[in-house]
Order: structure tokens, then sequence, then C-alpha cells
């Protein structure tokens, strides 16, 4: 009886395994089966004819690799800006009494209950007036907005992670304030930071709304996908879902560590 | 290595009062312990004296220079943190360099300043390894080797031991006492734990309340509580207090006539239990309500009159719970307070 | 500690700044802009956005995707979080794999769950050799509405269930083990511990993940697009075409506005539903 509630239970965690990677092997044959393999009938559900050519044709499609580098591009800036802005107010948030803490803070989580890629709407007008439209740093900007509660809030539970005792130790021992920062709480919270970077870097790529609102010839990724959706074949399609996967699997494998401070703040 | 003077000090957060004016002068080379239960004090005023706190009013001047205004690095001090705040990031060896690299020392005086403190706490093998790979004592060593690498005017240390198990925390309060004795250093040690402020020191501040209530030596602080909350956190068992009244300037326990220092009135009695010895005749009567033997002796707590008391009797003593004993003690051991104020009376 | 403080608004100012201007100002934009009309202040971008044929489509498909998709989520992430809390061996790579979803793109999903969904697809595949159909079948097409509203259902709890799982497992964590052994010790089973220590316990973590997750089933659209096209219409891909193709920024205003505030309800129901009872310690 223990024995066979055992393998039900292991074969539930399994099944719920392969329900999450089974979609993703799919896509990974079909998109790199080519027009051959997604028109098959019936499908087959092991690799044949496996090529990078379909791979190198949906590259090859006009404006998919600019959309890559755009998507890099939109990013890398918004990696830069959200932790430029959120590491010193998550510092201050960890480290600092001072009054309007806690309402910056209920601010800052907020902003987490809200469609922020909505903003996007009116931004487009603005944006064009100030000649932001259709540039990458107009469409980090917004995905800025996304990334920065996490930035502010993830860097914060870092820091509150760093003993106190250090720093002081460090003041005591003839560092300044900047100094104790950059020689004690930097060297210590840069793993914690790089993965916010990467969740940043996540968080952009996989915008869509606001990056299809906010361009128009210079498309990321996501918007030139969105955009093309009813006019290319399926297997192009399916390789461009590919294409957008793999980085953010990537991804999360390299911030496993940390996707519990992500998203396990509660609203409290 | 400089004399330490806290002058009038205070600190409140908000409405709570921390520090209340205290007053403390420490002389070049001196072992004073700040001792006191939590919340009393010891440490904020220890971090005011570090920097890591600001003083609401008052001064602190290291070897007569006034450092009240400066940040922590500019005073020429050294702590030991409670939870030691090794940098995890660093070897041993670039921990204990740390504050000469800060005061970029040449090469050479880091070298050998490191050298030096590495041996006096024995950790010269351990310079390469990292913070993750030592025992807590280990990385108490490194703690306290780091602040003796920079010749500190005054080192502070901070409930240095408290993170030790009791084994550990005994060899370690040998080993400092002898460390610091040879370095010759002017230390302001904070601690709640009456056994290390006496084992170390050379004086004893007791903080009851944001108040300084003694400075004196160890024994005095034991043997001349300056008052009832002293008397019963220095010692353990602490001192017992019993309710007496003066009679034409005589207490009567018992048996035992003992001349008050007031006519009329009544006053604490105050003795030490290990100062209690059973006697066959005279003396006063004292019930046993519990008897624990303790290996060096039997501790009895039982009552007098109605009135809680503890006794220390020697271990190959035969005594059950239900016991009545007689009890008496020399006359000099005792310590009257007084009943309204708790504090001793006719104290210097 | 006056020196703290400055440094503190110092440090903070840049990030409000940011916010002021990349988020308040739209926010006073989008609604400025609902509310305008050719130059003049009322309701008739709402009018117009209500009188559109497919407004009364996206509204029902949104709320029926989120009625639907939110509940079956939160029940299988706190399955998905408690045979995680009892799995001995493989933690960590189940916790992964289960968190995968996590950093899939509704894009990506959409066109995924399209190759399974598909005419010539995966799943029809299946079915054939099944023997319940006899050849490619399409069911992503206005004449099927449940088999599409089904597929575009599959497709958001494929992908968004891991959010909800991460923030449960986040929260178990901060249980200790102690409670459900206190309980076990008082003889409850485990269904017992479950529905009376862990899920009370689990509260504010589940009410986070509700608005996170909430928030985002309004904010999906390109999962909603790949797979339907405009055979599905939702409020956000309704904004969408309207600013994009009909280039009308007053009704995509609109549609924005009407969003956050259902948005700020289903917060604000979370809030007030999931809230710690009196005396409670949240």
């Amino acid at each position: 009886m223990r024995r066979l509630r055992g393998s039900a239970f292991a074969a539930g965690v399994a099944m719920l395994a392969a329900w999450t990677l089974l979609p993703i092997y799919l896509v990974a044959i079909g998109g790199f089966g080519g027009p051959d393999a997604v028109y098959r009938w019936p499908k087959s559900f092991w690799p044949e004819n496996l090529s990078l050519d379909t791979f190198r044709r949906f590259v090859a499609i006009g404006g998919i690799w600019q959309a890559t580098e755009q998507s890099v591009k939109v990013a890398l800036i918004t990696v830069v800006l959200s932790l430029a802005l959120g590491v010193p107010a998550g510092y201050a948030l960890a480290r600092l009494r001072f009054r309007g803490a806690t309402t910056y803070r209920l601010v800052i989580l907020l902003t987490r209950a809200f469609p922020v890629g909505i903003l996007a709407l009116p931004l487009a007008v603005s944006f064009a007036r100030f000649g932001l439209y259709d540039t990458a740093l107009g469409v980090a900007l917004v995905h800025t907005a996304l990334a920065l509660p996490f930035a502010v809030l993830v860097t914060a539970s870092l820091f509150v992670g760093i003993p106190r005792e250090l720093e002081e130790a460090a003041w005591v021992f003839g560092c300044t304030g900047p100094g104790a920062f950059r020689r004690i709480i930097l060297p210590l919270a840069l793993p914690g930071i790089a993965a916010t970077a990467v969740f940043s870097f996540v968080l952009s790529w996989n915008e869509v709304f606001a990056a299809a609102v906010l361009t128009l010839r210079h498309r990321t990724l996501t918007a030139f996908l969105l955009t093309v959706l009813s006019e290319s074949p399926l297997h192009i399609q399916l390789a461009g879902g590919f294409m957008l996967i793999v980085p953010s699997v990537l991804f999360i494998f390299l911030v496993r560590r940390y996707l519990f401070a992500m998203w396990g703040i509660a609203s409290r | 290595m400089a004399e330490l003077l806290i002058e009038g000090v205070a600190k409140s957060f908000g409405p709570v009062v921390a520090l209340a004016e205290a007053t403390l002068a420490i002389g070049d080379g001196e072992f004073v312990a700040l001792l006191g239960p939590s919340g009393c004090g010891k440490t904020t005023l220890l971090r005011i004296v570090a920097g890591l706190e600001e003083a609401n009013c008052g001064q602190v001047l290291i070897g007569g220079r006034d450092v009240s205004a400066l940040p922590p690095r500019a005073r020429g001090l050294a702590m030991v943190f409670q939870n030691y705040a090794v940098f995890p990031h660093m070897t041993v060896g670039e921990n204990v360099a740390f504050g000469l690299a800060m005061a970029r020392a040449p090469a050479a005086r880091i070298a050998k300043q490191v050298a030096r403190a590495a041996s006096l706490m024995q950790i010269e093998t351990l310079l390469g390894r990292y913070p993750a790979q030592l025992s807590g004592g280990q990385r108490q060593r490194v703690a306290v080797a780091r602040a003796l690498a920079v010749e500190p005017a005054v080192l502070l240390m901070d409930e240095p031991l408290s993170n030790l198990d009791a084994l550990l925390r005994l060899e370690m309060r040998a080993e400092l006492k002898a460390v610091l004795r040879e370095a010759g250093t002017t230390t302001l040690y904070v601690t709640h734990d009456q056994t290390e402020a006496m084992g170390l020191a050379d004086r004893v501040a007791v903080m009851h309340e944001g108040r300084i209530v003694q400075i004196a030596a160890p024994s005095d602080v034991y043997r001349r509580p300056a008052s009832v909350f002293v008397g019963g956190f220095v010692g353990n068992p602490p001192m017992n207090f019993l309710r007496v009244a003066a009679v034409s300037g005589e207490v009567r326990l018992g048996a035992l006539r003992l001349s008050a220092p007031m006519e009329e009135g009544g006053l604490l009695l105050g003795i030490r239990p290990e100062q209690l010895a059973v006697v066959e005749t005279g003396g006063f009567l004292f019930r046993v309500a519990v008897a624990e033997p303790l290996g060096t002796h039997l501790l009895l707590t039982g009552e007098t009159g109605g009135q809680r008391m503890r006794a220390v009797v020697p271990p190959d003593a035969t005594v059950v719970a239900g016991a009545e004993l007689l009890l008496a003690f020399d006359p000099a051991a005792i310590r009257w307070m007084d009943a309204a104020s708790g504090r001793a009376i006719g104290a210097a | 500690m006056r020196r703290d403080r400055l440094l503190a608004y110092a440090l903070i100012a840049p990030s409000i700044l940011f916010l002021a201007v990349i988020f308040l100002i739209p926010l006073g934009q989008t609604i400025a802009l609902a509310f305008t009309r050719h130059g003049t202040f009322g309701l008739a971008n709402f009018a117009r956005m209500a009188g559109d044929l497919n407004f009364r489509n996206a509204v029902a498909n949104t709320l029926g995707l989120v009625i639907v998709v939110v509940p079956l989520q939160l029940a299988l992430a706190l399955g998905m979080s408690m045979m995680l809390r009892h799995l001995k061996r493989g933690r960590e790579l189940i916790l992964w794999i289960w968190s995968i979803p996590l950093g899939v793109s509704d894009l990506a999903a959409g066109l995924v769950w399209l190759g399974i969904l598909t005419e010539k697809g995966y799943l029809n595949t299946i079915l054939y050799h099944l023997g319940v159909i006899h050849g490619p079948v399409s069911w992503l097409t206005y004449e099927t509405p449940l088999a599409l509203f089904i597929g575009i259902l599959v497709a958001e709890i494929w992908r968004a269930t891991a959010i909800i799982f991460v923030v449960l497992v986040a929260g178990t964590q901060l249980i200790p083990a102690e409670f459900e052994e206190a309980a076990s010790v008082f003889g409850a089973t485990a269904w017992q511990r479950f529905r009376r220590v862990t899920v009370p316990l689990l509260r504010p973590s589940i009410q986070t993940a509700l608005i996170l997750r909430t928030v985002l089933a309004f904010e999906a659209f390109a999962v909603v697009l790949a797979i339907g096209g405009q055979n599905f219409p939702v409020l956000l891909s309704q904004a969408y075409l309207w600013q994009d193709t009909n280039q009308d920024y007053g009704v995509a205003a609109a549609y924005a506005v009407l969003i956050m505030l259902i948005t700020l309800a289903a917060t604000l129901f979370y809030l007030v539903a999931l809230r710690p009872r009196a005396g409670e310690v949240a």
C-alpha cells in the first residue's frame, strides 16, 4: 500500500514534469523539422530530418535577425537602467531608516499589481514628440518600469541578508561609506545582483505589448513575431517560438536560486 | 594605546531613553567590562564610542582628543563584533590585514603586523583560508587578530564570546586575557555574562536601565554591590536580600543579633549564599524546599521567616527537601541596603 | 540619523523620478486621452468602445478566461507545491523544470501550443491514432468557440501556473515543519493538515500569487492572438487593435482604463477577501 502510494506520487511528479517539458520538445522538433515536418500528417513524435536549415531560413527572413539584435539591445538597456535605479533604492530600503520608507515600499509593490504594459499607449504619443518612438531606448524605458519593482525589492532583500556588522566592521577598520559599499557589500551581493540583471533581461526579452506598440520599423523579436503572425508560414512561427524560449529556459536555470527572492516577497 | 574618556554621553531613541548621561574614565592599557542585562544600554554606549551611533549629548575622548564628531574610521580604534563580522569574501590573511590596508600602511609593515597578530591568536596556518572553512572559534580568533593588527588606541569588544559554546568560551576567555595583557591595549568590553566580566576585567562597570550603577574592581562589585540590582545580577546564585527591621539599632534574625546601620526602621540585609553556614546551635531557621547537588557544592533553595533564600553548602552535606536547618554568617559579610531606594547604606 | 535620511532620499529619488515620468504621467495621460474625443471631454470613447462589435465578446472572453483559469491554476500550483514539499530526491531538478514556464513569454507559449493544437498538429495526431478522428480537424476557428476557449485555457495553464507555484513554494518554505508535525501528532490526516494548517498559514502567499496572476491574466494577449487570431478577442488585444491598426488612441485608452479598473477591483477584492483576521499576525 505504502509502495503503491509512493509510486503514484512519483508518477504524478513525472507527469507534471512531462506536461511542462513536452510542449517545448514538440516546438523544438516542429521548428527544426522545417515545412515538411510541420505539414506532415499524421505527425511523428520523433525528430526526423532535423536540420539547422529551417533555422537558418528563419533567421534569414527579412528583419528577423535585426529584430533579435533589437531585442538584445532593449534588454541590455533595461538591465542597466533597472539596476542603476533599483540597486541604490534597494540599499536605502534595506539599510537606512527614513520617513516614508513604508510608503515607498508600498508604492513599489503596487506598481507590480498594475498592468504596466498598458502605459505604452499614451507613451507612444509622447515618445514620438521626444524622438523616442521606435527606438530601443524608448521600449527599454517602459521595460524598466516593469523590471524596477523587482530590482528594488530583490536587491533590498539581498542587502538585508548581508549582516550590518560586516559594514560596520568596514567603517571601524577605516572605510568610508561608499568604500564599505564597494569593498564589502557589493562583492557579497554580486551573485544576487547578477540574477536580478538576468531576470530584468528575461522580462524585457519576453515583453510583447509595449514593444509592439512603441516600435514600427525597429521591432523587437516579440513585436516582430506578433506582427507577422498572420502572414508567415507555421514552421517559421514555431521556429520563432523556439528561439524566444531558449534563452528564457537557460535564464531560469541561471537564476533558479533567486526565484524565491523574486517572487517570494508576499505583499505584507 | 591611550586612555578613553566618556563624558556625560546620553542617547534616546524617540521617547525611549537608551542611555542616561554615562561618564566613564578608562586608563591607558586598562580593561573595563560593561556588564548588564540586555537592554541596559551597554551596547549603545559601546557603539557611541565606536562612532556607529550618534549620541544626543556628551563627549568621547581618546588619548585626550575629542572624537565625538569623527566617523568611525578616524577614531583610531578597533572592534570585535558579536557575530565576528569576518568578511566572508576575503581570506583570513586579507581580513587581518584589512585595517592596515585601508590606512595605506606600507606592505612591509602590514606583513609584520599580520604575522604578529596571527601568531598571538595562533592562526598562522589559517591565513590562506576563507571564513566559510573555519569553525566558530577560529572565526573568533580571526576577528580578534584583525583588531589587534591595527594596534588600536582603544579596542572595543561587543559580546565577543557569546556565540561560542561553553567549553570554548572558557578557553577563549583565558586566552583573551593573556593576549590582551601582553598587547597592553586599552579595552572596553561589553557582556551580559558576569563571569566573563569578573574574569577578564580590571574594573567592571555595571549598567542598569541606561545608567552605570557601579564602577569597581570585580571583587569589590561582588563583595560590596552598590545596589540590590548589582547584588542580584552579579554572582550566581545571586545575593540574598531579607527584609528586616531595626529596633534600637539592632536587627534580630533568629538567635542572631546584628548591629544595624540605623536606629529604627525597615532595611534590607544582603548576604551571599556561600557566606551562609549550617550551625548546630544559634543562628536562624531555614526550611529547605529544593536541594540541588551541583558537584562542587549543594545549592539549597528555601525560606526563612516567609522570605525566599538560597544557601550554598559543601557537597557532602546530606540535606533533603523539607529539612530544617540552622544557618549563621559572619556579620562582616553583610551588605545593608536601603529598603526604599535599593541602594547600599554607607557605600562609598 | 539626519545624514542617513538625506542619503536615503538621495538614493530613492532617481527611482521615484523615473516612476513619476514613465508611470504617473502616462497614467494621467491615459485617463485624459480616454475621456477626450476630438478635443471635447466626455464618454465618447467609451461609447465607441462599447458600441464595437467585438466589445461584448472581448469582455466575456477576458473575464471568462480569468474566472476559469485562475482557480484551476491555484489548485494545480497548491498541489505542486505540496508535492515538492514531500519530494525527497531530485527536488532541485523538479523545482527547475516546474518553474521553466515562468521564463516563457505569452507569445512563445501561444506559438508552442499553436503547433500542438493546429489542424495537422500533435493533438490531432494522437486523436487520430486513438481513432477519435479520421483526418485533420481544425479546432481553432470561430466555428468551434468552445474548443478554441479550451485550447487557450490549456496554453494559459501551461504558461502561467509556474508563477503561482513559485510564490507558494516560497511561502511554504517559511512555514516550519513543526506545525504540520504538531497537527499530525494530534491526529490530523494529511488532508486535514493541508486544509487546516498549511492553507491558512499560506494565505499571505496565496494572496500575493492571486494578485500577480490576475494582473498578468488581464495583460495576456499574445497567447490569444497566436492561437486564436482575431477569432477570440480579449480586452488587451482590442486595445492593441485600436491603437495599431485603427490608429484610434482614444478608444485604445478607453480600453486601457477599463483594464486598469478591472485589475484594481480584482486586487482590492483579493486584499479584502484574504485579509488577515483581526489579531492575527500577517
